[in-house]
């Protein structure tokens, strides 16, 4: 699936989208998987409150069911105005 | 079109002449402005980073929200991105409404929601570095008293 960053978390992991081919079931599961691969992971990923979640657009928590999904957001509280 | 996220400048003026042409029922437009501010010198300049195509979208459903509300009859939102000066428009809200009460509420609402629903991300960069903003407590504050409406 397409994994996207934004902010912080797209500077911290140095790249603004990704392929990831993974088998989990969740976010939070997509999430331990990340941050196992590679230190920048970890970095980006080490204070969970300051990281909202968006599944195919749409914001979720991350306890989201990640079947049939095709597009994970990453990002932290959005600060527009 | 009534919702645009652009890099360039906004004429406030221009856009409220196109948001009032040929429509003598409206009575009040009530607008806002965002500015960049330079924090007594600590900010240079401002980078909004959005994610294209998911902004314009959570606008326009903010925009709906608004309409819902409030008899409005017309609604302009403009959302700039890219970096910008001390000084520099962020944002401009236009909402038209035969009475000014509507008009003003459907504008602080439209504010409310943007700043924690639209996908902005502000960083601040000054002598001391760049820095992300983080997300205000009273933002957050600001858009719940309407749920209780």
């Amino acid at each position: 699936m397409r994994v996207l960053y934004f902010a912080w978390l797209r500077e911290r992991i140095g790249v603004p989208r990704e392929e990831v081919e993974t088998s989990a079931a969740t976010v939070a599961e997509l999430v331990e998987e990340l941050r196992g691969r590679e230190d920048r992971y970890a970095l980006a990923f080490s204070d969970l409150a300051a990281v909202r979640v968006a599944v195919d657009q749409e914001m979720t928590t991350l306890d989201a069911p990640l079947a049939g999904v095709r597009e994970v957001a990453f990002f932290p509280p959005m600060t527009g105005g | 079109m009534a919702v645009r996220v652009q890099e360039p400048d906004f004429d406030i003026g221009a856009e409220m002449d196109a948001l009032t042409a040929g429509n003598p029922d409206i009575g009040a437009v009530a607008s806002f402005t965002g500015l960049v501010r330079s924090g007594a010198g600590e900010i240079t300049e401002m980078e909004l980073e959005h994610w294209p195509g998911v902004t314009e979208q959570a606008l326009e459903a903010i925009e709906a929200e608004a309409r819902g509300r409030w008899p409005l009859q017309g609604v302009t939102i403009i959302h700039r991105y890219g970096p910008l000066a001390p000084g520099a428009r962020i944002v401009l809200v236009l909402t038209a409404s035969p009475h000014r009460a509507a008009a003003f509420e459907a504008a602080e609402f439209i504010m409310d929601y943007l700043k924690t629903r639209a996908p902005f991300w502000k960083r601040e960069v000054g002598p001391a570095g760049a820095k992300w903003v983080d997300a205000r407590e009273a933002d957050k504050q600001a858009e719940t008293r309407w749920y209780t409406r």
